[in-house]
């Protein structure tokens, strides 16, 4: 068994209340932080940890924090982003359902080192249990006394929100996300200034996702030098995986960095292989934004060694034959799925979720999608594939956030390593209406993995 | 040190004040270097960064950091950095990704330029004109809206709006309520007054001028005229409420339209109020001062040349020059 940081005791029973979770060790990192170590030290611990953020950019959280100005007599903000709404992740809202508090601990530490007296959780609107047990932890929380003013005696007064969102896609982007916590349209703020200088009500804020918050809690725990150990390179740590799609067993996973695609896919303590027996034929390895590789990519490197679960492995050999860590939303498709409806399916997602503010994104995304529904629909011309090249490319890189590039990225590479396939779409369009199916001619197969322990 | 930073845009250096956009100070050296602008306005405070024409490259950061910028940036919201290398028309990269913005802004606009008030003098043509394409890859149906009273003088007309923001910039600066803003999300968001309500203020005629296609018109100018057999006069009027700085745009002895005054770069230099822009339409209401300037590359010129020449349009040829000197000369004369 692999190391877990975040899921240790996620089977413990009734570990979401304040008591059982007490008694497993937690709030320890709060009573470290607070008693022994000045905000300072706490940064430089997660500096020295080498976290990177959790949420899809894969930015050094110790870096983005020693960013914040600290201007005097300005109030700072501590927002922790849980508006998760990427197709194919899922993991903030299961630590969210099943130990809130481990948010809620990595909160206050959080805040405790970025000097915030104030800290918001924007969850998304759609995830209304989950609002209700981050409340209920945060009423928990603050009758013993790790909430409020004056926390364990130590003159931090920390006051913690949690704010529904609308349910839009957009704002998990974190500028958005700011306007849409001050009671605005949710639509990206031109950058810069960055949040660090001027975010909510136009105070220096940081933003991070559950999970970077979350693993805070571990790193202030055992030390920053600690937490570096676990994981591969420059991808330090443990990380959330939502496994979906043709998996045996789909579900969240806790794996260190460095772990294999391979083994991650086929070994009997992770998704356990391809569902009903069939063959891989495509991953999506960080949530919809990212490119799609095939399965021998997904597998291997384009030098033959194995690709691993880490934020340099996955996007070895860049677009062409790389891919991105992004939110850790792995997607597996077996040989029956269509790839031409699941770049459609991607893009009819980023169509209804753009924000309509700046135009490559507002016209283009609902462009790709139409022109995507004619191919899968049998209406397509050949003309078609390239004139999504091209559109993907006039979106790319031109918008304000970087919605614009997540929505360009998955038709890009669809066609980049499927085009036999939009092309079969093209000249079968009866086929493609009908036996839409068992198209994966290109994948090789592939043995079973052979686990690499033992 | 000297508290101005010199910027260098497709070659040519200029020093400009510190926090001028790139925007700014391609306008300070003027000609064709400047990016087209369709959202940001100088005088609207936030406004710009949406529509993405103006993007550049900036092949140079700074002095102190001299790498360059990854992406295309919005010229309009980049502040200019001291050393800093930009190029807009000298980059293949800036114009082709600005002639895909461009294609993005037509591929939803229904191009009916022949019933349009604003055909003449509307920023998408000209943009149209310069970057587009000469048919559009768009095979599905363009988005259609109602058309929508905003008040009994301003129609909106919003399959043609481009989303540029600015009318409701200036709904927000000249009102203290939110009431004119963005319905719903992504290409099919809508510009909206909330349940229609009018924009009620004394300076809501402004987002007529502000908008850059036909999308907010004047009703009390709808389909009177086609802008370039109109002739526009500067006057002004002694108005309790504005400047009463406004162009009269005659067609024979009768005031069409009255609007405020624009600059080179169509944007207004003072904005004007509803009574001088609906209401005061004789010639007696106001004091004629001259006749408008017009460049010679709008259309609107095709009517008053400055000069009895026409525009040169093919190279001087000193040969022929010379055999028609006579007749050339007698051009001159008139």
């Amino acid at each position: 068994m692999s190391r877990k940081l975040l899921l240790e005791h996620i089977n413990v029973p009734g570990i979401h209340t304040l008591d059982v979770y007490r008694q497993k060790g937690g709030y320890r990192a709060v009573e470290k932080a607070l008693k022994t170590l000045t905000p300072d030290e706490v940064v430089e611990e997660v500096k020295k940890s080498g976290l990177r953020g959790r949420g899809g950019a894969g930015f050094p959280t110790g870096m983005k924090w020693s960013f914040l100005a600290k201007p005097e007599g300005v109030a700072r903000y501590l927002v922790c982003n849980a508006d998760e709404s990427e197709p194919g992740t899922f993991k903030d809202r299961y630590l969210m359902t099943h130990i809130p508090h481990a948010l809620i601990e990595g909160m206050i530490v959080s805040s405790f080192a970025l000097g915030a007296k104030t800290s918001f959780i924007y969850v998304r609107g759609e995830m209304m249990p989950q609002i209700r047990i981050l409340e209920k932890a945060i009423a928990e929380a603050k009758n013993a006394g790790f909430l409020g003013k004056n926390i364990l005696g130590s003159g931090y007064d920390l006051e913690l929100y949690v704010q529904p969102g609308g349910g839009a896609y957009i704002c998990g982007e974190e500028t958005a996300l700011l306007e849409s916590l001050e009671g605005k349209r949710g639509n990206p703020r031109i950058k810069p200034p960055f949040p660090a200088i001027a975010g909510l009500y136009g105070c220096p804020t940081v933003v991070n996702n559950v999970e970077s918050i979350a693993a805070v809690v571990p790193i202030i725990n055992d030390g920053g030098d600690e937490y570096a150990k676990v994981g591969i390179g420059r991808s330090t740590g443990t990380k959330l995986i939502s496994a979906s799609g043709n998996l045996v067993r789909p579900g969240v996973y806790e794996i260190e960095l460095g772990l294999p695609v391979e083994e991650f896919i086929y070994s009997d303590e992770w998704c356990g292989g391809i569902a009903n027996g069939k063959r891989l034929k495509a991953t999506v390895a960080g949530g919809s934004s990212v490119p799609v590789l095939p399965a021998n990519l997904s597998l291997k490197l384009a030098n033959g060694e194995p690709r691993l679960m880490s934020y340099e492995s996955l996007s070895e050999g860049g677009f062409a034959t790389g891919t991105m860590m992004g939110s850790g939303g792995f997607i597996a498709f077996d040989e029956d799925q269509c790839m031409v409806r699941n770049t459609w399916n991607f893009s009819r997602f980023y169509h209804h979720e753009s924000c309509g503010q700046c135009s490559p994104c507002r016209e283009g995304t609902g462009w790709m999608e139409k022109v995507l529904h004619r191919i899968e629909y049998g209406h397509g011309k050949m003309s078609d594939i390239d004139l999504l090249v091209d559109v993907s490319k006039k979106i790319e890189g031109n918008t304000i956030c970087p919605l614009g590039d997540a929505a360009a990225w998955p038709v890009a590479s669809a066609i980049r390593h499927f085009r036999d396939e939009f092309e079969w779409h093209v000249k079968n369009p009866q086929l493609s209406l009908d036996t839409n199916y068992g198209l994966a001619n290109y994948a090789e197969p592939i043995a079973k993995a052979v686990s690499t322990e033992n | 040190m000297s508290d101005k930073v010199k910027v260098t845009i497709d070659g040519i250096t200029v020093e400009v004040a510190p926090g001028t956009t790139i925007l700014n100070a391609a306008r300070q050296i003027g000609g064709d270097i400047v990016p087209p602008a369709m959202c940001y306005y100088s005088k609207l405070e936030g406004s710009g960064g949406k529509c993405r024409t103006c993007i550049v490259k900036v092949s140079k950061g700074s002095e102190k950091d001299p790498r360059p910028m990854p992406k295309l940036v919005a010229s309009c919201r980049t502040t200019v950095m001291d050393g800093m290398e930009v190029l807009n028309i000298t980059s293949p990269e800036v114009i082709e990704a600005r002639s895909g913005v461009v294609e993005m802004l037509l591929i939803n606009h229904p191009l009916d330029c022949p019933v349009c008030d604003q055909a003449g003098e509307c920023d998408l043509q000209n943009l149209g004109y310069e970057h587009g394409l000469q048919k559009t890859r768009y095979e599905f149906e363009r988005r259609t809206f109602e058309r929508i009273d905003i008040g009994d003088k301003i129609q909106l007309h919003m399959n043609r709006c481009i989303l540029c923001y600015r009318c409701v910039f200036t709904a927000d600066q000249i009102t203290n309520k939110r009431v004119h803003g963005i319905l719903n999300r992504g290409d099919h968001s809508e510009i909206s007054t909330y349940i229609q309500t009018a924009v009620d203020n004394d300076f809501s005629g402004n987002v007529i001028d502000v908008c850059p296609v036909g999308a907010l018109t004047d009703k009390t100018f709808r389909f009177k005229n086609r802008v370039w057999f109109t002739k526009p006069i500067d006057a002004h009027r002694d108005c309790p409420t504005c400047s009463g700085k406004v162009t009269l745009w005659y067609k024979g002895a009768d005031v069409l339209r009255v609007t405020a005054r624009k600059d080179v770069y169509g944007e207004v230099e003072e904005f004007i109020c509803n009574t001088c822009r609906f209401d005061k339409k004789k010639t007696a209401d106001w004091t004629i001062e001259h006749p408008t300037h017009i460049p010679d590359t709008s259309v609107i010129s095709s009517n008053h040349y400055e000069t009895l020449i026409p525009l040169p349009v093919i190279q001087e040829d000193e040969r022929l020059k010379e055999a028609n000197r006579i007749e050339l000369e007698k051009t001159t004369k008139f």
